[in-house]
């Protein structure tokens, strides 16, 4: 009966649902964003800190979720979190729903939305620092 | 390991071992066919019309007035289908037949009028519900038109348990149907959906004063894959399934035996404690409401008062069904939820919508349906953790 939901879910979303990691708060953060889905009434939010590497390089020195949603909401908010820290920043363009889906062992096809929303929203956070940044004015 | 709290009778029910024990036989046994004249033939012919004896007296009917079925999605799809079809076969190419129905039935009746309805069959009046999920009868007077053949209404609402005017709508009906026959006008017929009612409510036919009623067994402990329809002597009803002219030349198919006798035993067994079960499930399912209510920004669903003894259902703000239906299992608790996430089309559950509940409030939907076996220590043990899901998901989610 542990497995009660495998036909629906992974044991790796079910882990991700059950213990996700980087759930919470950054207060300042250097970046942040609030994703939603207009389709089901999900809401996912990012929150990052940037740090730089001796080459002056940025990357996710730290990077924290909130989710209103299914499952498959929380967990895919979880891993991405988990793929994304200590990165570069500019990796986060390869952190695509697909590569979500599949560190998360697959989701259900009525599910791939929701990885949409936290590669979506990872982005808009990182975009979001960015727009803070001088250099970039 | 902890034993299961099954909170989702109103999807389904477990077989009942009497119900089980009944059926047995028929499968290697006494599995002859009933349309065979030889002993095994016939052997099996007695045991399904006993059954249907069992259900026409439990609704009041005549044996002739029952058909079995698959399921109550058959049913439904048999009556409206099969009565506008008759209907049509008689009437003039520029009559359309009109159905009243509501905004909250099940899938089975408003796919089935979509379908009518996009294959220019019928004309289809949708009736808005108020906030607990009522049908108002003055709605559904004003409705009722010249051609109105069918008007369509769940007696028990599956999401929120309300409990819709059956015997009223029927009285209506009767008098507009008296007036309709001085005018040499065509018949307003009655169908209702009984699936949720059959374990608690008057299903008595004539009291109802419907011409069709469609039911299911596995809401009741009798297997799933077995239903029937009543369909009032003299009502207009083609076959929706040719071939050999069983059930009365209105179902084709070798009867499914031993799921009747399961059918008829299960339906013989809620005659025999239909009371006390309404008594006892009431007042757990206020003592789960009551306890469930003290969780701030937690609202009941449905009608306050008129409501089925066996489902409690609400909604939660800030926390999502499916994630809190996750949790709740992770607690070997079963329950089920009406979240547009939990919905294969990712919609929020159109009865809510239809009650004026605003999606992102229909999100956090949950629902309890109890059964024979529910214990008080169960409704105390789900009231207990319930609170502690509900903040677990609400620290997860955003502030807005
Ligand atoms: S958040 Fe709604 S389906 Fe995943």
């Amino acid at each position: 009966m542990d497995e009660l939901f495998n036909n629906l879910y992974s044991k790796k979303v079910m882990e991700h649902f059950r213990n996700p990691k980087n759930m919470g708060v950054i207060r300042n953060p250097d970046g942040v964003a609030t994703v939603g889905n207009p389709r089901c009434g999900d809401l996912m939010k990012f929150y990052i800190k940037v740090g730089k590497n001796k080459q002056g390089g940025e990357y996710f020195k730290e990077v924290k979720f909130q989710t209103l949603g299914c499952g498959a909401a929380i967990a895919t908010s979880s891993m991405v979190t988990t793929l994304v820290k200590g990165k570069p920043l500019i990796e986060a363009e390869n952190v695509t729903k697909q590569v979500i889906a599949e560190a998360l062992d697959g989701l259900p096809a009525v599910k791939m939305h929701c990885s949409v929303l936290a590669d979506e929203g990872i982005r808009k956070a990182v975009k979001n620092y960015y727009s803070k940044q001088p250099s970039q004015k | 390991m902890k034993k299961l709290i099954y909170l989702d009778n109103a999807a389904t029910t477990p077989v009942e071992s009497r119900v089980f024990a009944a059926m047995k036989p028929y499968f290697s046994l006494k599995y002859g066919n009933p349309s065979e004249f030889h002993l095994l033939g016939q052997e099996a012919r007695k045991a399904v019309e006993e059954s249907r004896r069992k259900i026409a007296s439990f609704l009041g009917a005549k044996a002739e007035e029952i058909v079995f079925t698959s399921c109550a999605s058959e049913s439904i799809n048999f009556s409206h289908k099969g009565l506008i079809e008759a209907l049509r076969h008689f009437a003039p190419k520029s009559f359309t037949p009109h159905i009243i129905t509501s905004a909250i039935e099940h899938k089975a009746v408003l796919e089935t009028c979509q379908h009518l309805e996009n294959s220019g069959l019928a004309k289809v009046t949708y009736l808005p519900v108020d906030q607990y999920g009522l049908v108002k009868v003055t709605d559904l007077e004003k409705a009722i038109q010249p051609n109105t053949i069918l008007v369509s209404i769940m007696y028990v609402n599956n999401e929120v348990g309300t409990i819709q005017p059956i015997a009223e709508i029927g009285q209506l009906l009767k008098k507009v149907n008296e007036q309709k026959t001085k005018n040499h006008q065509p018949r307003t017929y009655f169908h209702t959906d009984a699936t949720q009612a059959i374990q608690y409510l008057d299903c008595q036919v004539e009291k109802l004063g419907v011409d069709m009623l469609s039911l299911t067994g596995h809401k009741f402990y009798a297997p799933k894959g077995i239903g029937a329809l009543y369909i009032k002597k003299g009502t207009p009803i083609r076959k929706q399934q040719d071939g050999g002219g069983q059930e009365m030349k209105l179902r084709s198919g070798t009867e499914n035996v031993p799921y009747i006798v399961g059918l008829g035993e299960a339906i013989e067994l809620i005659s025999e404690v239909k009371d006390g079960q309404h008594q006892k499930l009431t007042e757990l399912r206020e003592r789960l409401i009551t306890n469930i209510l003290k969780i701030p920004e937690v609202y009941l669903t449905g009608h306050p008062q008129k409501r089925v003894p066996h489902i409690a259902s609400f909604v939660i703000k800030g926390a999502e069904g499916e994630s809190l239906i996750l949790l709740l299992s992770d607690k070997k608790v079963i329950a089920s939820s009406g979240s547009a996430c939990t919905s294969q089309v990712l919609q929020p559950s159109h009865v809510l919508t239809a009650m004026g509940v605003a999606a992102e409030v229909s999100h956090g939907s949950v629902r309890f349906s109890l059964g024979k076996n529910t214990t008080i220590e169960e409704i105390d043990y789900v009231s207990q953790i319930l609170p502690k899901i509900i903040s677990r998901l609400r620290e997860m989610a955003p502030q807005i």
